[in-house]
């Protein structure tokens, strides 16, 4: 945290549009990578698990910050959608018997086709009008994987998924696991990265920033809107098999809109607009109600029965993320990335605060 | 295009709002390489006869050609595609982001990278990057933004705002350039300066310009044909100096009563 961004001169342009410009900040993400490669060695099994959950939760998370965050429009259905690269990947891979290096991008494109439909119209309603929009094509789609059991097996039925296949092995405990879902969340960090800062990404921000604007200087606004709802559809639907492979089951009742609000509270608390923010949304909210539970499990005694406790578990998480979304949108509406960079100019500029 | 032709050409253009007739029946023609000004009292229909050009609005009636070829229907992204660039009278630029991809998004219609080559980005991407970035470089050294590169465009004063706005429009490399009142709103020394770069452009590279301006004095002196707008409709058109002496001129701007005076 303490550097200096003086001193460093750049003498071509690709020094200057590298990613990491930086050597502290290039030392700083090979340190998470060395840490990220030893974790599944020295922690349990659980802990694994937790750690497998937020790297899925990032992928999908990512992708709806480059609709929401980065070209500016609104998505109530991205829990439909990975439902649509859940059940695409688990009907290839139980009637086809697919590996997953097939049914994983069937399963996201599958998921940008419906996602571009639904987003058709976002040409002609912003905001509001196109929250509930999406929310409808949550439902539809929902009520469809539900009601067709060709797609899912029947009513409330789940699909069993043979867990994914690497030369031979069957992936199955959460360490063999944590390596293929580690490899997934990395690809689609760096190509996030890689998108924002090139031709595409940048036509995205100018749809956010100034519709007007971005249409007088070539930018074709409705595909670049259908594009961006694609994309992102396809980190969902990604987001959707990694999911069932994880679980080793496709089930409906994983991608419900609750779910949906799940991932729009991860880009809000994480920060609009910025992957670190979606990384650090992924982590908040799956930690979440791991740590209320942990909470009232340990502490709770004093205040509530046993009974109570259980109950309350489920509700508190709801009460504590409801405040917490509006906690952020009044107090720091660029959520938790923002406060990390706050922390970060302070120590860079320290001890002078000014 | 036959040599001589018309580079823009407008024929008949009408454009009603509800009941109010903004532009009545409008005919002009700009040549490759001019400086025409358009000018006119407030609600006379400048802004409104750009819009069509660059495609915001759909003329009720009549036809825009450019460079011999129909555009009256192109949606305005496509209308870029085709070189025609402009800019606002109330700046539209992107407020977040910096002076440098300010002018990187208006290269966008000259670059080629796809979704796939920009996910990967190393390679093709990165290379495509680079040798814009060179040509987005020339810009800011002619426009002497050098020292604002990282710095967004909504923190700056509104001149250079209007500076950064005109060099994302050159960005483009239009062959036509349209300036809605550039100099707006700035004091004597910036509307110099942003005098300078628009004849700059027009002469180092051949830009024809079609400017709305109500400051006279810079009218006077960069354009090279003026064009009179009143109520909708072309009231006067010819050089600077004879503009000023028509009587219709003086009678838009200044009111009848005056001409009257003056007759009696």
């Amino acid at each position: 945290m303490f550097h200096r961004e003086s001193g460093y001169y750049k003498t071509t342009y690709a020094a200057d549009m590298a990613l990491y410009p930086l050597p502290i900040a290039r030392w700083t993400v090979a340190g998470i990578a060395l840490a990220m490669c030893i974790a599944p060695f020295v922690l349990h099994a659980y802990y694994v698990s937790v750690i497998n959950l937020i790297l899925v939760a990032t992928v999908g998370a990512l992708g709806l910050n480059i609709l929401v965050g980065y070209t500016g429009q609104i998505s109530i259905g991205h829990a439909a959608f990975m439902s649509v690269g859940a059940y695409t990947a688990a009907n290839l891979a139980v009637r086809l018997d697919l590996p997953f290096w097939v049914t994983l991008p069937a399963g996201g494109l599958m998921a940008a086709a419906i996602g571009a439909i639904v987003g058709i119209p976002s040409l002609r309603i912003k905001g509001l009008y196109l929250a509930i929009a999406t929310l409808a094509g949550q439902l539809i789609i929902e009520w469809t994987i539900n009601h067709v059991p060709w797609i899912s097996g029947g009513m409330q039925a789940s699909i069993e998924v043979p867990r994914p296949t690497l030369f031979g092995a069957q992936l199955r405990t959460q360490h063999q696991l944590y390596w293929f879902l580690l490899f997934f969340a990395v690809l689609a960090i760096v190509g996030t990265l890689n998108l924002v800062r090139s031709r595409i990404g940048r036509a995205f921000i100018a749809i956010r920033d100034q519709d007007i604007a971005a249409e007088i200087i070539g930018i074709n606004i409705f595909r670049y809107k259908l594009l961006a709802f694609a994309i992102s559809s396809f980190y969902a639907g990604v987001t959707g098999v990694l999911y069932t492979y994880y679980l080793g089951i496709a089930n409906y009742e994983q991608f419900q809109i609750v779910t949906s609000i799940d991932y729009l509270a991860m880009i809000i608390i994480g920060g609009l607009g910025s992957i670190l923010g979606s990384i650090f949304g992924a982590i908040f909210v799956t930690l979440l109600p791991i740590a209320i539970r942990l909470a009232m499990e340990n502490w709770g005694a004093f205040l509530f029965g046993d009974a109570d406790i259980n109950n309350l578990i489920p509700n508190l998480r709801l009460m504590v993320f409801g405040g917490l979304i509006i906690v952020f949108l009044v107090l720091e509406p660029e959520g938790l990335n923002r406060l990390w960079r706050n922390i970060r100019s302070y120590f860079r500029v320290w001890p002078f605060s000014y | 295009m036959a040599a001589g032709a018309a580079q823009l050409r407008v024929e008949g253009v009408a454009k009603q709002f509800g009941g109010v007739t903004a532009v009545d029946e409008v005919s002009l023609e700009v040549q490759q390489g001019e400086i025409l000004s358009v000018i006119g009292p407030n609600g006379a229909g400048k802004t409104s006869l750009l819009n069509m050009v660059s495609g915001f609005y759909r003329p009720d009636r009549g036809r825009i050609a450019f460079e011999g070829e129909d555009i009256t229907n192109l949606p305005p992204s496509r209308i870029a595609e085709r070189g025609i660039a402009r800019t606002f009278q109330n700046i539209a630029l992107f407020k977040g982001m910096t002076v440098l991809d300010n002018l990187m998004l208006g290269r966008h219609v000259r670059m080629k990278s796809g979704v796939f080559a920009s996910f990967v980005y190393w390679g093709l991407a990165q290379k495509e990057e680079m040798a814009h970035r060179e040509k987005v470089e020339d810009l800011i050294e002619f426009l002497k933004l050098e020292d604002l590169r990282k710095q967004p465009t909504g923190a700056l004063s509104y001149g250079l705002q209007k500076r950064v706005e005109l060099g994302r429009a050159l960005a483009l490399e239009p062959k036509a350039l349209l300036l809605d009142e550039p100099m707006g709103g700035m004091n004597q020394e910036e509307k110099e300066d942003m005098a300078r770069y628009v004849l700059d452009v027009n002469e180092e590279r051949g830009t024809t310009i079609i400017l709305i301006e109500h400051d006279m004095g810079v009218v006077m002196d960069i354009s090279k044909r003026v064009v009179v707008l009143d109520r909708g409709r072309v009231i006067a058109a010819g050089e600077p100096k004879s503009v000023q002496a028509n009587p219709e001129v003086i009678r838009a701007y200044l009111g009848t009563k005056h001409a009257i005076r003056k007759a009696a």
